[in-house]
């Protein structure tokens, strides 16, 4: 509306958005929240073993030194870009609303990179001084120290941005009280937070685990008993991750009968809502089967097999973040503004004078015969790119075949008479921002793409049409 | 009232919601963080080019080869600092120039996002050359070419940053390009690049001048020949050569700044600035000629007055970001408050079309109807849903099983989606829909 809209016509921005935030989390969870107390915790290890044996006490300590180390890489790159990726895909999505959201979020997010600034300058004294570290038991304890700090950091960063995100999925909020603080009290956050610790723990321990099989020489007089330990640090976290998990899963429909209108308590959530059980279980006994075994025979680990609970892990996680998926609603700030970043309050003057003339990025303000697709497009881009595509994941087209369960050419009339009351039956859609003439268009284009699919590009490809808007100056107001 | 006439720039409207602090501070929090930032960018390509020179001449003498070394150690450091001390300015640019920055960012798109795994891997790379150094020691030419390809990068990168922060300042260019490379070749987005780089050479050679001039940092047992002096010299003198050249490239810069924003308080305040570099340049000399006393007193007078220098630059490039959107910023505040009288006059209704008077709607539920039912359910015809002509008969003396129909309805036609439900409708507004639904003539 007010922005060049970026649009990705295969993937969808929404794709981009889910794609970085969940590497992001991933990385986040495992080789940051979860991995700073297990290194620490197997350096701490070392260091005692140190006194009776020096040799086994640099053995734990390598091992620990080389966790970190992978740890470091992925962090302060794919961990940190993805984590300034999640703002810059963010605001190509949703130019209005990240616009919107900073400024009403401005403190979380400066507070959040404070914290984030001591964690990276925490992992880099760290890992930077750790081989500096061994000359003197005096030094290894103040390391040991940074260790602990940097998992207390780590662990914070986490906690802010479940708070943030816990926010933004509480619908009318905002409007009410105008503080963050709600967003600790969503109904979602403890347990969340509850789940998330424990998961972050096991998954550090499944990577720490694989990592240290590969490493540790079969030779290596104390490899068996360093696997056996971070074999044992699961098994012990595994069935506080269940019990979170379950903690979790029990509330979420709970905190979202207030949220989403039951009439969306549709197949896909009770699939997904049916599945999480399965996969929790699945994910348990790996785990468990995992721990017992390297607890009581590290020896018999299977090392090129240990990908395996790795991999389900993150599965894990990563099944439990579709619920964002699923608390979606036409709002990105509840009651505020709909998430194609137009203003609740702003759609009485666009839906009686229609949108176009209102945006200076279409070159369109009248609609004719001629111009009618290429309105259509326009009205697309505005009202429904932000979370459809043409062809691509998502597709309009598709959507609407889908619904009218036929391939058959797409009716306009009908098409129309849908889109026009979409927000009562799909309450994830906001409504319809445009008139008559605008919705007639829309109708149009669809079923134009339908006939003859044309991809729809962007204006990082293609440009953007500028208009010159005609706007009256009140002369009282100055 | 009078009727502005814009030209093909867009005006946008702004975002209608209070910044979140008085706009002064965010312009502090903006220009500090964001030297802060560009500070550690600096030394970050600049000890990367470094790393590269030398590491080279190490093939002849291997002293030079862990000078080298030591170089990119400092890298993985600087650039870690880079990317967290971006986030700051970043968000404060994003505050302060939301309209601005993100349509510009939209317009280079694809290449704007693909910053984050271009970073992500020069960074990696980066890695590689670092902790491969012993083992690919008898392959140089790989070795360097990973180097190479990394410092590729980092030269590259600052171009899609220094695109995006002149695109964006200049609206009336939005409607004409085309993707990011037709936003590169606009005029003034070179000469800031080479400003930028020797920038990063002379800082680079200011700080690793201190870096290996501390008194902590031992030459013995590192290098052979190489003395400490002669490093802090080769360093200073490449502050020196790149400050000098900045006489260059900064007046190329002011000269090719669309004319527009430039003013007399720009003027004095980078002329403020290169009367300082002036005297950065002449303190760097005296301090090269005045061996043994390199890292003495004049030292962090220069450092000072480099701070300053900077500070002035900065403060510069603010004044002329904010003298080119002038213009627009009021055209953009005028264009908003406009939109907020129409919006206004659309909440009372005053703006809605002429009516062609239609009946008012006499049978309840058939309101509740077309804006609940129709979009699935036409009279007679398959939509989404059966046609009501035909489902009427299921439901003729069965006023109730309808009623729970819509409020919970099961599932029958498997060639048919499942219909939503409508558990927040009244008992009574479930009735005056079945009613309705009941009485209507669908046959018509
Ligand atoms: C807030 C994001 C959003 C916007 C904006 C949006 N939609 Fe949707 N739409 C969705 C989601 C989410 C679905 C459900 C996708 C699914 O179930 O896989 C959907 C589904 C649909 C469906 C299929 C509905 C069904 O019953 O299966 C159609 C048709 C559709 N959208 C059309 C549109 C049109 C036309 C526009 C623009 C006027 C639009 N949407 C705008 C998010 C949005
Ligand atoms: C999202 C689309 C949709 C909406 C909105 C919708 N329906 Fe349906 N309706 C369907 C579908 C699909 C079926 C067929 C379901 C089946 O047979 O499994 C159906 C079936 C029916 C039936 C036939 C039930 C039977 O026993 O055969 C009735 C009656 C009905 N709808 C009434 C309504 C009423 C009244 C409303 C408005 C309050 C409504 N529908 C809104 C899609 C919809």
């Amino acid at each position: 509306m007010d922005f060049p809209l970026f649009h990705l016509d295969f993937m969808g921005n929404r794709m981009l958005v889910a794609v970085i935030a969940i590497t992001h989390v991933i990385i986040n969870h495992a080789l940051a929240v979860g991995f700073a107390p297990l290194v620490t915790l197997l350096e701490f290890r070392g260091y005692l073993k140190h006194k009776t044996n020096p040799e086994e006490g640099k053995a734990w300590d390598e091992m620990a030194r080389k966790l970190l180390f992978i740890a470091f890489i992925v962090t302060t790159t794919a961990g940190a870009l993805t984590g300034v990726g999640i703002w810059f895909a963010a605001s190509l999505a949703n130019p209005a609303s990240l616009g919107s959201l900073i400024r009403v979020f401005y403190f979380a997010w400066f507070t959040e990179w404070i914290i984030f600034v001591l964690e990276v300058v925490f992992i880099m004294i760290y890992f930077l001084t750790w081989k500096k570290s061994g000359e003197s038991s005096l030094n290894k304890k103040k390391h040991i120290l940074f260790g602990l700090w940097l998992s207390i950091f780590s662990w914070l960063t986490m906690a802010i941005i479940v708070a943030i995100l816990g926010f933004m999925m509480d619908p009318g909020s905002w409007v009410e009280k105008k503080s963050l603080f709600t967003g600790v009290l969503n109904p979602l956050y403890i347990p969340q937070l509850l789940f998330r610790t424990p998961v972050a723990m096991m998954m550090a321990g499944t990577v720490g685990l694989m990592i240290s099989a590969y490493v540790l020489k079969k030779n290596n007089k104390w490899r068996n008993e360093i696997l056996r330990y971070i074999s044992f640090w699961i098994l012990l976290w595994m069935p506080v991750a269940a019990a979170g998990a379950f903690l979790y899963y029990w509330h979420i429909p709970r905190a979202m009968i207030g949220n989403l209108p039951v009439a969306l308590g549709t197949q896909q959530f009770q699939d997904w809502y049916g599945s999480l059980v399965i996969v929790a279980i699945v994910v348990v006994a790996i785990g468990f089967t995992i721990g017992i075994l390297g607890t009581i025979a590290p020896r018999r680990l299977p090392k090129h097999l240990l990908i395996i609970p790795v991999i389900a892990s993150f599965l894990f996680l990563g099944t439990f973040e579709r619920l964002r998926e699923f608390i979606r609603k036409p709002y990105v700030i509840g009651e505020y503004m709909y998430a194609n970043g137009i203003l609740v309050e702003e759609y009485p003057l666009y839906q009686q004078t229609g949108i176009l003339m209102h945006t200076p990025y279409s070159a369109i303000t009248e609609i004719t015969e001629e111009n009618k697709v290429a309105a259509g497009e326009a009205v697309f881009t505005i009202a429904c790119s932000r979370c459809h595509t043409t062809h691509g994941i998502s597709s309009v087209v598709r959507k609407f075949e889908r619904m009218y369960a036929s391939k058959e050419p797409l009716n306009a009339e009908a098409m129309k008479t849908y889109i026009k009351s979409m927000h009562n039956v799909r309450h994830y859609m906001p409504p319809f921002p445009g008139n008559d003439a605008e919705l007639d268009a829309l109708a149009e284009f669809v079923a134009h793409q339908q006939k003859r699919p044309r991809k729809l590009d962007g204006p990082q490809v293609k440009g953007v049409d500028v208009k010159e808007i005609v706007y009256e100056i009140n002369k009282t107001d100055k | 009232m009078i009727s502005a006439f814009i030209n093909q720039i867009p005006v946008p409207k702004d975002i209608p919601l209070p910044l979140p602090m008085p706009e002064w501070v965010l312009i502090v929090v903006l220009v500090f963080s964001f030297l802060v930032h560009i500070l550690f960018i600096n030394l970050m390509i600049g000890s990367s080019i470094l790393t590269f020179w030398y590491e080279i001449r190490g093939k002849k003498n291997n002293d030079f080869d862990r000078l080298a070394r030591e170089i990119a150690a400092t890298i993985t450091v600087n650039k870690s600092l880079a990317v967290v001390f971006g986030v700051a300015p970043l968000l404060s640019i994003n505050v302060l120039y939301t309209l601005y920055f993100y349509s510009a960012n939209a317009l280079t798109g694809n290449i704007w996002i693909s910053i984050v795994p271009w970073v992500a891997v020069s960074f990696l790379l980066f890695y590689l050359h670092k902790y491969s150094w012993d083992r690919l020691s008898d392959n140089k030419p790989l070795h360097l070419s990973i180097l190479g390809v990394g410092i590729l990068s980092f030269l590259f990168i600052p171009f899609i940053f220094l695109t995006n922060i002149n695109l964006m300042l200049f609206p009336e260019k939005w409607g004409e390009i085309n993707g990011f490379f037709e936003a590169m070749t606009l005029p003034n987005v070179f000469p800031r690049y080479f400003h930028f780089i020797t920038a990063s050479m002379a800082i680079t050679g200011f700080f690793l001048a201190w870096w290996f001039g501390r008194k902590q940092f031992k030459t013995e047992g590192v290098f052979n020949n190489l003395s400490k002096n002669w490093i802090r010299k080769q360093m200073l003198n490449l502050a020196l050569i790149a400050t000098g050249m900045q006489f260059i490239f900064g007046p190329l810069l002011f000269l090719t700044l669309p004319s527009q924003g430039i003013t007399w308080t720009l003027f004095w305040v980078i002329m403020g600035g290169v009367t300082i570099a002036i005297i950065v340049m002449v303190q760097l000399w005296k301090l090269l000629n005045d061996e043994g006393h390199l890292l003495g007193k004049r030292f962090f007078i220069v450092a000072g007055m480099f701070v300053l220098l900077v500070a002035f630059m900065g403060t510069g490039r603010h004044l002329y970001r904010e003298s080119t959107l002038q213009t627009h910023k009021e055209m953009m505040a005028e264009r908003t408050a406009a939109h907020w009288e129409a919006v206004r006059l659309a909440h009372e209704n005053l703006l809605l079309p002429p009516v062609d008077g239609d009946v008012a709607i006499a049978v309840p539920g058939q309101n509740l109807f077309q804006t609940n039912c129709a979009v699935c359910h036409a009279a007679n015809t398959r939509l989404v849903g059966p046609a009501m002509a035909e489902v009427a008969q299921i439901y003729k003396d069965n006023l109730e099983g309808l009623k729970k129909w819509i409020k919970e309805p099961g599932r029958k036609r498997l060639d048919y989606p499942a219909m939503t439900g409508f558990p927040h409708l009244s008992d009574q507004q479930l009735t005056e829909v079945s009613k309705y639904l009941l009485q209507e003539q669908w046959n018509d």
